[in-house]
């Protein structure tokens, strides 16, 4: 199990221009430690749809690496997304999930299949060509530069515990301006 | 004088339409073939409708100009996309929803299509509905209106496609 802050530290670490979609309790934890807002879709609210989101991002922008830090709970309520993700292919995805096993946001209530749903083999049974699950930071850490260059979509699941400390929950409409934000930044 | 897919497809390119985010309904199986043979706007099958709306708002966030094209049993699914990917965030997209249960004015008895407009209504979003060939500029006032608004707006199919 690893600590939150550090994992998505390592992300983020190794972010050049990627855009970023994340969710739920993991953009809190994100916004503490992103060092490009400007690049960052925080998606409050509209839980289980960052994939898609993320999704519609990377097919516009096959040029842009686009990654979504999915929840499971989040991933597990569009489970579908998995095969449109596969079924599409977009090399460009990188899809971590912030496995923690509970609704974080609703006080930490487990997730169906706590424990026991295996991300990495329904994101490989989904046609994803890459799917890897990381429990320890120094392999994260040592193996995540390589993975960032695999041609995707990729699945990172991120076995986490619950967060110490998070960033303040962002009003719905800063997903609006985000994506204003994000537009504006990646036009040409 | 019918709705033919090969004029709908017309209309699309006309609009600059670049994405097709679709599941199909029991309406669109000819308007798929011409997208296909056509070639020239790229169609994203999504598994459930839910996803259409998310996924047109990347692809938008991205440059693309999109369009979600479902059945209004996909509205109905779709209904926290709409809201907060749709409407919160104020994403200029037009939906092109099949009405099913249509039944050119007369009183219907299909849920599917007693519900699609009070829903519409319900959430503030605008509508327009589609017979013929000849409706078919209401697709671009559609549009229009979704750039002018920053909103999304739907368009009601209300006759199959025909080839």
């Amino acid at each position: 199990m690893m600590d939150p802050i550090e994992t998505l530290k390592t992300l983020s670490e190794h972010r050049t221009d990627q855009v970023v979609v994340s969710t739920m309790v993991a953009l809190r934890v994100w916004s503490l430690v992103s060092k490009r807002p400007e690049l960052d879709l925080p998606l409050v609210g509209c839980m289980g749809k960052a994939s898609s989101l993320g999704l519609g991002v990377a097919l516009a922008r096959p040029d842009r690496q686009v990654w979504i830090i999915d929840g499971d709970g989040s991933l597990l309520m569009n489970l579908g997304s998995l095969v449109t993700i596969g079924n599409l292919s977009p090399p460009n995805l990188i899809h971590f999930v912030y496995n923690n096993s509970v609704y974080e946001t609703t006080g930490g209530q487990p997730v169906p299949g706590a424990g026991r749903t295996d991300f990495v083999g329904l994101a490989r049974a989904a046609g994803y060509l890459q799917a890897f699950r990381f429990d320890d930071l120094e392999t994260l850490s040592l193996r995540l530069p390589k993975v960032l260059k695999l041609p995707g979509p990729t699945l990172v699941d991120l076995h986490v515990g619950r967060a110490t400390a998070l960033g303040p929950l962002p009003p719905a409409r800063r997903t609006a301006e985000a994506l204003r934000t994000v537009k504006a930044a990646l036009s040409p | 004088m019918g709705l033919h897919a090969a004029k709908v497809l017309e209309t699309l390119k006309a609009m600059g339409i670049t994405h097709i985010v679709w599941l199909p309904d029991s309406e669109t199986g000819f308007l798929y073939e011409a997208i296909t043979a056509d070639g020239s706007v790229k169609l994203v099958p999504v598994c459930r409708e839910g996803e259409a709306l998310a996924v047109a708002a990347g692809l938008w966030v991205g440059g693309a100009k999109p369009l979600v094209l479902i059945q209004n049993t996909g509205l109905f699914e779709s209904g926290d996309s709409i809201r907060g990917l749709g409407l919160d965030v104020g994403l200029p997209v037009v939906m092109v929803i099949g009405y099913r249960g249509w039944l050119g004015g007369r009183p219907m008895t299909d849920s599917a299509g007693i519900y699609t407009e009070p829903i519409l209504k319900a959430w503030g979003i605008n509508y327009y509905l589609v017979e013929t060939d000849h409706d078919l500029p209401k697709i671009l006032a559609a549009q229009d209106e979704a750039l002018k608004t920053s909103r999304p707006v739907a368009v009601l199919i209300g006759q199959e496609y025909e080839k």
